[in-house]
């Protein structure tokens, strides 16, 4: 009989709409991380380093990457024999065919997945977080407290919980009050939205509510649990955990890897993050180049100069380039007397000779204020960008451009050009 | 599939001085991110040998620990497989390897269970890419018993690290001199061989009833004018690894471009073990230049002209220069380093210096207790 005490459903479907043009081709959970890691590489490391065999990837928006990125599981140790990665991407049935309209919809949708492996607890992850947690530790947590759900939950200063979804406990951290994005916090316990369920409460839950159109383990699950009485614990968590789920706080996750003793350590042996590596050899830095304060990864070659900056594997800097403050993905060539200040760059982007992207000052965005909000140049996937052009901050390009998508030679701060892939 | 592979990295020399006393020539680390037998593995996987048999015994822990699953070199399938053979005591033997040809008659089972009409044999401290199909077919072409993979080398350089060939118009081989002090030829054998599965097991076989047990001296030599031998020329990079000198050259080549691009950049691609290691780091005060860095390195002062493998530390204000620091070194401030090669897992004390010359390169070995310096 196959039985796994623990097994993780990995929600791993969203667009991230939030990361504008980084995300229009690829899931979230895809997104390059860290010079040579996609996102999900977190949650899945963090799986197998707890023990934790049996992990479904459930995949929706632009699965492809994912689906090459995570293959059989190798990468993480999770090709077994019995369990190991699966992805689980929406099937149709007999009687039509739903997509995932919700986070509790999509588990609810792989009942007999979960069902297979008779689990006495079901992890329920996001693709989308950088942490590093020993889930075993919050499952001893949830079977001490002898709970049907444990939320991982931080601490978040108290001026900011009213950003999060805030749990409310009592002494022995028993959950006795939600607070989705409060005005006036009742506590400062932010939910990770990472659970442990129980199996049975889970599987009653999703099944009680299986009608409910969008069903969300924030907005229906749990109050579901909550209101019926169960016993439901905050595991409260005091590491680094981040969302980068905007532009911004992407780029400064990124930014934080490069301290002298970056407070997010990739360089423990303990707790090692795994990921598909494409590219062996080692980087070449040439005579005449400059690298400092940067994080590089394998088979990168830098000419050029490269500061406060995190590049990914495969790159090339060409000859007076200069890469300031920025996040170059895997495979991007940054050709000859390219200068880049405060750009995210994708990967397989190619940046034409002497261009300067990200200068002058900022402006409102054209294309979303919501996305774009900072100063940052946002370059997405396989980008061609001429020679000699000039991008302002705050702006976004995709697709194969040409010296005629920029007046003068200029792409204004705040403007963008978008001629592949589906964007807000 | 047409062929069996088998790896000879059974070897030590003592011409590698320390670096090999505590692993196997094939284990030695190269161009930072690699070792010695990846490139005969990637080879045999390029060129669609499926089933490969690596021969090993001095030190076969750090072989072994490098080829602990064959799925980096996308072995380990139904149809083949990478086996590692190390000496074992049976029934009717009790021996180390004495020899090539004896390892491959201690393994003869190997050879007897598979239906592959032929074998390549190749060394495991060699240092290239070859399509072993090509020599395949210029072995059935020319109508040979044993090609011989050579290559010409350099006017001046040393040869009597090397098997030298004679060969007459037709490639055929004439003479073999085995390690000369001086020679006229400038063909040498890379140890590179292709034989037909059957005339394998049919000369190892002689050469034990006969109490002989060396490829080269034994078959070779002793068979050139009865048996149809063949040399194969390769004319692109070729280079072993069995003296210092030649370590640190060799991985001194890979600074080159054309080099470099040619084993990192065209096809097909060298493959190796993973080691899911973090993006190499350079922190505030790092100076690099015309070096070769590998992922999980630490680098906070000067590295010129230099190959830093895995997991390298360098200190504040430390220059290293002109060397090659190994897998896990770690490497105290204000240190100065300059033609060297520092051995694995070293742990060099601040404040140190450390000089060779280019003529006479220094191996570095100092086992500090790396946590209270």
């Amino acid at each position: 009989m196959i039985k796994k005490e623990m097994i993780a459903m990995l929600l791993a479907g969203g667009q991230g709409s939030r990361l504008g043009v980084l995300t229009s081709k690829v899931a979230k959970p895809a997104v390059a991380f860290g010079g040579k890691y996609r996102i999900i590489d977190f949650p899945l490391s963090n799986c197998i380093n707890s023990g934790v065999d049996t992990v479904g990837v459930l995949t929706q928006y632009q699965p492809l990457r994912l689906n090459s990125h995570i293959g059989i599981g190798i990468p993480w140790d999770l090709d077994r024999n019995v369990g190991g990665v699966s992805v689980l991407p929406p099937y149709e049935r007999s009687k039509g065919s739903d997509w995932y309209s919700g986070t509790a919809n999509a588990i609810f949708q792989n009942l007999d997945y979960m069902e297979s492996y008779n689990p006495d607890y079901v992890l329920i992850l996001s693709g989308d977080h950088i942490y590093k947690m020993d889930y075993e530790v919050l499952l001893d947590y949830h079977k001490a407290h002898n709970a049907d759900v444990t939320i991982a939950a931080m601490p978040v200063p108290m001026e900011e919980a009213s950003r999060f979804g805030i749990v409310v406990t009592d002494d022995d951290k028993r959950i006795i009050d939600f607070q989705e994005k409060p005005a006036v916090p009742k506590s400062n316990l932010a939910s990770m939205g990472i659970y442990i369920f129980s199996w049975k409460a889970l599987k009653e839950s999703l099944l009680a509510l299986k009608d409910q159109p969008g069903c969300d383990f924030g907005k229906h699950i749990i109050p579901y649990c909550f209101d019926k009485g169960e016993r439901i614990f905050a595991f409260e968590f005091n590491g680094y955990w981040k969302d980068v789920g905007t532009l911004s706080s992407y780029w400064e996750a990124n930014m934080e890897l490069i301290d002298i003793i970056p407070v997010f350590n990739l360089y423990e042996a303990f707790w090692r993050i795994y990921t598909k590596s494409d590219i062996l050899p080692p980087q070449y830095i040439a005579p005449g180049s400059v690298v400092e304060r940067c994080i590089l990864g394998e088979g990168t070659d830098v000419y050029g100069t490269a500061i406060n900056s995190v590049i990914g594997c495969g790159v090339t800097i060409e000859e007076g380039a200069e890469v300031v403050d920025s996040i170059i993905m895997q495979n991007s060539v940054i050709k000859k007397g390219t200068k880049l200040n405060k750009a995210i760059v994708a990967e397989n982007v190619v940046i034409g000779e002497n261009c300067v992207i990200g200068t002058g000052e900022f402006a409102p965005s054209t294309l979303s204020t919501k996305v774009y909000a900072s100063d940052l140049a946002t370059i997405g996937e396989n980008t061609v960008i001429p020679d000699g052009v000039v991008v302002g901050r705050n702006t976004a390009i995709m697709g194969v451009t040409t010296p005629e998508d920029y007046p003068n030679g200029i792409l204004a701060s705040g403007d963008s050009i978008i001629k592949a892939g589906d964007v807000e | 599939m047409r062929a069996i592979g088998i790896i000879l990295a059974g070897g030590n020399n003592s011409r590698m001085r320390e670096l090999s006393q505590k692993r196997a020539i094939g284990a030695m680390p190269i161009a930072g991110s690699y070792r010695a037998i990846d490139f005969a593995l990637s080879n045999m996987t390029h060129s669609h040998i499926q089933k490969v048999a690596v021969l090993t015994q001095y030190n076969a822990w750090s072989l072994n620990q490098h080829l602990s699953s064959s799925k980096w070199w996308d072995f380990g399938r139904k149809q083949g497989g990478l086996y590692v053979f190390t000496p074992s005591i049976t029934a009717d033997n009790g021996f180390w390897y004495r020899g090539t040809a004896d390892s491959i008659y201690q393994n003869l089972s190997y050879l007897k269970t598979s239906h592959e009409p032929y074998v390549v044999i190749a060394s495991g401290d060699g240092i290239y890419k070859l399509d072993y199909n090509k020599v395949l077919e210029y072995h059935i072409e020319k109508k040979a018993d044993i090609t011989v993979v050579t290559k010409m080398i350099e006017p001046g350089e040393d040869v009597n690290r090397f098997g030298l060939v004679q060969t007459d118009e037709d490639g055929r081989i004439t003479d073999f001199e085995e390690k000369p002090v001086v020679s006229s030829a400038s063909l040498i054998s890379t140890g590179v061989y292709i034989v037909r599965r059957r005339l394998l097991i049919e000369l190892v076989e002689k050469c034990a009833a006969e109490d002989r047990y060396d490829f080269v001296n034994d078959i070779l030599v002793r068979y050139k004018n009865q048996k149809r031998f063949y040399s194969y020329t390769m004319d692109s990079y070729w280079s072993n690894i069995s003296t210092v000198e030649s370590y640190y050259k060799t991985n001194m080549d890979f600074l080159k471009p054309e080099v470099r691009n040619y084993f990192f950049k065209e096809y097909p691609d060298v493959y190796s073990k993973v080691e899911d290691l973090p993006p190499a780091k350079y922190n505030p005060g790092s100076r690099v230049s015309n070096s070769l860095i590998s992922s999980g390195c630490i680098i906070n002062g000067t590295v010129e002209n230099s190959v830093l493998f895995k997991t390298a530390y360098v200190g504040n204000n430390c220059v290293i220069r002109n060397s090659i620091i190994l897998n896990d070194v770690y490497i105290g401030d204000n240190t100065h380093i300059e033609n060297c090669i520092v051995e694995s897992r070293d742990t060099i004390r601040a404040n140190t210096t450390y000089i060779g010359s280019p003529d006479d390169i220094k191996i570095v070995i100092e086992k500090n207790v790396r946590y209270n310096i």
